[in-house]
């Protein structure tokens, strides 16, 4: 690379830490608003039911109660993720199609008020017959949950790419392997909340703890009727999304309406039990696969299909089908690839997108079975890996293109990191060592809704008085450390310390950024940082230049402090104008260089205030067939893990004893943060292959909607990680950078599945490992 | 609701606090005195983001009735740094990396320094022990144990 970073790829503490440390950092339930009134919602009890009347009259008459709307008071518009699936509406008009459905609204003086108030309103319903699972939604004699869907069937996928018959007539070997996992929670310790805020001249404040405040205040605007341009999203800091906070939520709406209703702010919460019901994360996958390959372990064709159990609307849905095809392309080279995908509607809460977005399963069964297929050629799996690998330059059979790649460096360092060689084959029995990869985009090539939107631009704006500058970008920080990214690249490009730095996000009246969502801000908000910098650089050079009667170029910011190239330029005219206007001032400039104080000050006093502004969206990506845009992306991230597993032979307990983990991120900007992502993905994807699992009972209720029923993983759970950061040089990603967040979740549960089964000899085909499960792969393997 | 007359210390200031009988003790000091620092995630005692010190020791004050605060030293994350200077735990969550979105760190960092003023040489076991009652999502916890360990040994040389 050869390029010297000063800032960029350091272990700079996060900018939000201290704040976040102290108990000083500002999330939702932290801003107080005068006369606030709380909002509450009323759900369904009935997993699919017909409303046949709303009688609110007595909680309207409720003393303390200041409005009650039902969906009868509201526009009847549809909404959702997908423009082409607007299956929601905010509150049921006519049907209810699950547990938790939202039925009604009321604004109360408090919440115990509110709560009195929503059992006071009274709704007749007529049970209607429902679906819990995929088998009985795509039963002959199956109730219709939405009209315009009949059979259930959300969305379909067919692609085929390459020719998959002559791909099987040309393989040697042929296996069909399945995997099934369970619906899994986002778990993300802060609830989802929201205040909105209507005020006297027509606007809407919304305060929300979401990852995506752009798609937030198009969806508000679009439910409410409001102009864009009168609806303001902010978010303050939130405590963790994962995916299922990457769209609007009936509360942003809900309290939106009440607060245009009653002309008061008004506070929602979900409590946790909600956050259940309205879920939007993992769904559960069922994939088969059917994959050829030759003697010398050349992959031939993959014939792929896989149902997705969706719940009662679109959500984020219909990428996720795409992406669990989609997202096998890579990191090998496949030249045949066939997917057949189907989301199906069922009388549970609708699925969404959740970290390593649908492609997480799908990897699970892929990686497992290339371990199996390496069993049959009795070749060692990480030489398969590497036989079929891909490199930088190499584009996918989906039209995937690899800009840069360092799969193979990950695989070798993990081997290397894990003393694989020493380890496979050779641990005492009941012991197992695993491995697998996996890659993820490092921001969807598109945004969400047809548009040739850029995906984010950012301004930055230099203090009028000198030295310090600040970002202010529509970036949402939910903990992934963005705003300490942006912080670092803007300092970068402008060549000062990160210290002169501060940043301001999370606001739509900053501009347009798309969100958190799909590992995109690194690389997209971090090019219009970038782009920002620079040209605040540029403008505050072309103002010194003017005043030192130099060519430009001869001038450069490093550190802080002015380069000139070559010799005899007189510096000490601005010198001396700046010190006269700080007269009596501690700290002023001294020695032969110019500060970026100075001459940002010299930059002000002959433009005026100086702002730089930066944009990105990505270049056209991809294929032209159908769902092309699902899992294009300008660069790709890739991961590589080894898991150790101990298995108690006699009860099927596994415990993972250690993860080596490496993953390209391309460029890192903070390797602390790459790190922190690389660790908080395998902790997800350990819960999520040990013991994550959102429970039903017959009539469609969450059994386990609480943090200690629904097991995710505590610092007990958590083996020792070792994070080796391998970093690519990535063409185009600002400074070489691209996504971490969610490539790194990809091996995790393949390489403890390939753990458990070199332990065991047995290979589990269904998620989590619970004890009763992995023990009788153990017995029916010994059966065999 | 009844009212009832406490007597506490939070922070090392002694009040006279006027609260009702099933208020917890999360919601007198978030909502009363302002110290939001406290987060609530779960409300049943689960998730471990609204522990503060009591005597000393860790609890949710979720579970805790503001009335059972009666005659005790409240410890919330508020009371740790002194003025501008971090607590050795603050100081070492930050450096290592052990925050990210920080809905967890304010009952984390208050967990691990009710362990390590016990004992500042504790291990990684104890450490781990000490911490399985808060929940975090998005570290996968091994940077938190590494700053945990590292403040114990900043509190060791102090």
């Amino acid at each position: 690379m050869g390029q010297k970073f000063k800032v960029i790829g350091s272990r700079a503490p996060r900018v939000d830490a201290p704040d976040k440390a102290t108990g000083r950092a500002v999330f939702m339930d932290d801003l107080e608003f005068k006369d606030e009134l709380v909002g509450v919602i009323l759900q369904s009890p009935y997993a699919h039911a017909r409303i046949l009347d709303i009688d609110a009259s007595a909680a309207k008459a409720l003393p303390g109660v200041k409005a009650v709307l039902t969906g009868r008071d509201l526009p009847e518009i549809k909404y959702g993720v997908s423009p082409a699936r607007y299956d929601e509406e905010l509150l049921a008009r006519d049907k209810v199609r699950y547990v938790g459905d939202e039925v009604a609204c009321l604004a109360a003086v408090d919440l115990e008020t509110a709560l009195e108030a929503l059992e006071l309103i009274k709704v007749e319903y007529e049970p209607l017959p429902y679906v819990l699972t995929v088998e009985d939604a795509l039963a002959e004699d199956a109730p219709v949950i939405h009209d315009a869907f009949p059979g259930n069937i959300c969305a379909e996928v067919h692609q085929e790419f390459g020719d998959v018959a002559q791909g099987f007539a040309q393989s040697d070997f042929i296996r069909t392997d399945n995997m099934l996992n369970k619906r899994q929670d986002g778990a993300f310790i802060e609830p989802h909340r929201a205040v909105a805020v209507y005020d006297l001249s027509g606007g809407l404040t919304l305060y929300s703890s979401t990852q995506v405040p752009h798609y937030v205040q198009r969806t508000v605007s679009m439910v409410t009727g409001l102009d864009v341009g009168k609806v303001r999203v902010i978010k303050p800091y939130v405590g963790g999304g994962f995916g299922p906070k990457a769209e609007a939520t009936p509360l942003d709406m809900c309290a939106a309406f009440l607060s245009i209703k009653t002309g008061l702010p008004v506070r929602m919460s979900y409590t946790r039990e909600q956050v259940f019901l309205h879920c939007r994360a993992r769904h559960q996958f069922n994939h088969t696969m059917k994959v050829g390959f030759k003697k010398d372990g050349a992959i031939m064709a993959l014939d792929h299909q896989c149902t997705l159990e969706g719940g009662a609307y679109s959500s984020f849905g219909i990428a996720t089908v795409y992406y669990a095809g989609s997202l096998l392309g890579a990191p090998y080279l496949l030249p045949n690839m066939k997917y057949d995908g189907l989301r199906i509607y069922t009388n549970k809460p609708a699925c969404g997108a959740q970290r390593g977005h649908g492609g997480v399963i799908a990897r699970a069964l892929f990686e497992q079975q290339l371990d199996l297929v390496a069993e049959e050629l009795g070749m060692d799996p990480v030489e398969l890996r590497l036989k079929n690998i891909m490199e930088a330059g190499d584009v996918s059979c989906n039209d995937l293109a690899m800009s840069s790649l360092g799969m193979k460096e990950c695989i070798e360092a993990v081997a290397n990191g894990s003393d694989w060689q020493e380890k496979r084959g050779k641990l005492p029995p009941g012991q197992g060592i695993g491995m697998a990869s996996g890659f993820f985009v490092s921001g969807a090539g598109y945004p969400i809704y047809r548009s040739e939107t850029y995906h984010c631009t950012v301004t930055i704006k230099v203090q009028e008085d000198g030295g310090t500058v600040k970002v202010m970008t529509g970036a949402a920080e939910i903990g992934q450390g963005s705003d300490t990214a942006m912080a670092m690249i803007a300092a970068e490009a402008i060549g000062i310390p990160l210290e002169s730095v501060r940043i301001v996000s999370g606001d739509t009246d900053h501009g347009v950024d798309l969100g958190a969502y799909s590992s995109r801000t690194t690389l997209m908000t971090g090019h219009a940082t970038k782009q920002a910098g620079e040209n605040v650089k540029d403008k505050v050079l072309t103002a010194l230049a003017e005043e030192l009667n130099v060519e430009k170029d001869r001038l450069d910011i490093v550190e802080g402090k002015v380069r000139i190239q070559g010799d005899g330029v007189d510096i000490k005219a601005v010198r001396q104008k700046y010190l006269k206007e700080h007269r009596g001032w501690e700290g002023m400039p001294r020695g032969e260089e110019l500060t970026f104080s100075e001459a940002a000050r010299v930059a002000y006093l002959k433009f005026g205030t100086i702002v730089g502004t930066g944009k990105y969206k990505p270049p056209v990506l991809g294929g032209k067939f159908k769902g092309a845009a699902v899992g294009t992306s300008p660069a790709y991230g890739c991961s590589a893990q080894v898991a150790q597993v101990e298995v108690d032979l006699e009860t099927g307990q596994v415990r993972v004893l250690n993860i080596t983990d490496a993953h390209d991120c391309g460029k890192a900007i903070n390797l602390t943060s790459v790190e922190g992502q690389m660790e908080g993905s395998v902790s997800m994807g350990l819960g999520e292959c040990m013991f994550e699992e959102v429970k039903f009972d017959d009539k469609g209720r969450v059994l386990n909607p609480s943090l200690g029923e629904y097991h995710i993983p505590t610092v007990m759970d958590m083996p020792r990680m070792n994070c080796i950061v391998v970093e690519s040089n990535e063409p185009n990603g600002p400074f070489g950078a691209k996504e971490v967040g969610e490539g790194a979740i990809m091996p995790t549960i393949p390489a403890i599945l390939n753990a458990v089964r070199d332990a065991t000899g047995a290979a589990v085909d269904e998620l989590p490992l619970t004890p009763e499960r992995v023990l009788k792969a153990i017995m029916d393997k010994d059966k065999e | 609701m009844k009212k009832h007359h406490i007597n506490l210390t939070v922070n090392g200031k002694e009040l006279e606090l006027l609260v009702s009988s099933n208020h917890t003790l999360a919601q007198v000091l978030r909502k009363d005195l302002k110290l939001t620092g406290l987060k609530q995630g779960c409300e049943v005692g689960d998730c471990g983001s609204c522990t503060v010190l009591l005597d000393g020791s860790p609890v949710n004050s979720c579970l805790v009735l503001a009335v059972q605060a009666q005659g005790r030293e409240v410890t919330t994350i508020e009371g740790l740094a002194q003025g501008n200077e971090m607590h050795p735990v603050q100081e070492a969550m930050v450096e290592h990396g052990g925050i990210q979105c920080g809905f967890c760190s304010p009952g984390m960092i208050l967990s691990a320094k009710a362990l390590l003023d016990k004992k500042p040489d504790a291990g990684r076991e104890e450490i781990k022990r000490a911490l399985s009652g808060n929940l975090c999502r998005c570290t996968g916890y091994q940077k938190i144990l590494e700053a945990v360990e590292d403040a114990g040994r900043r509190m060791g040389r102090s």
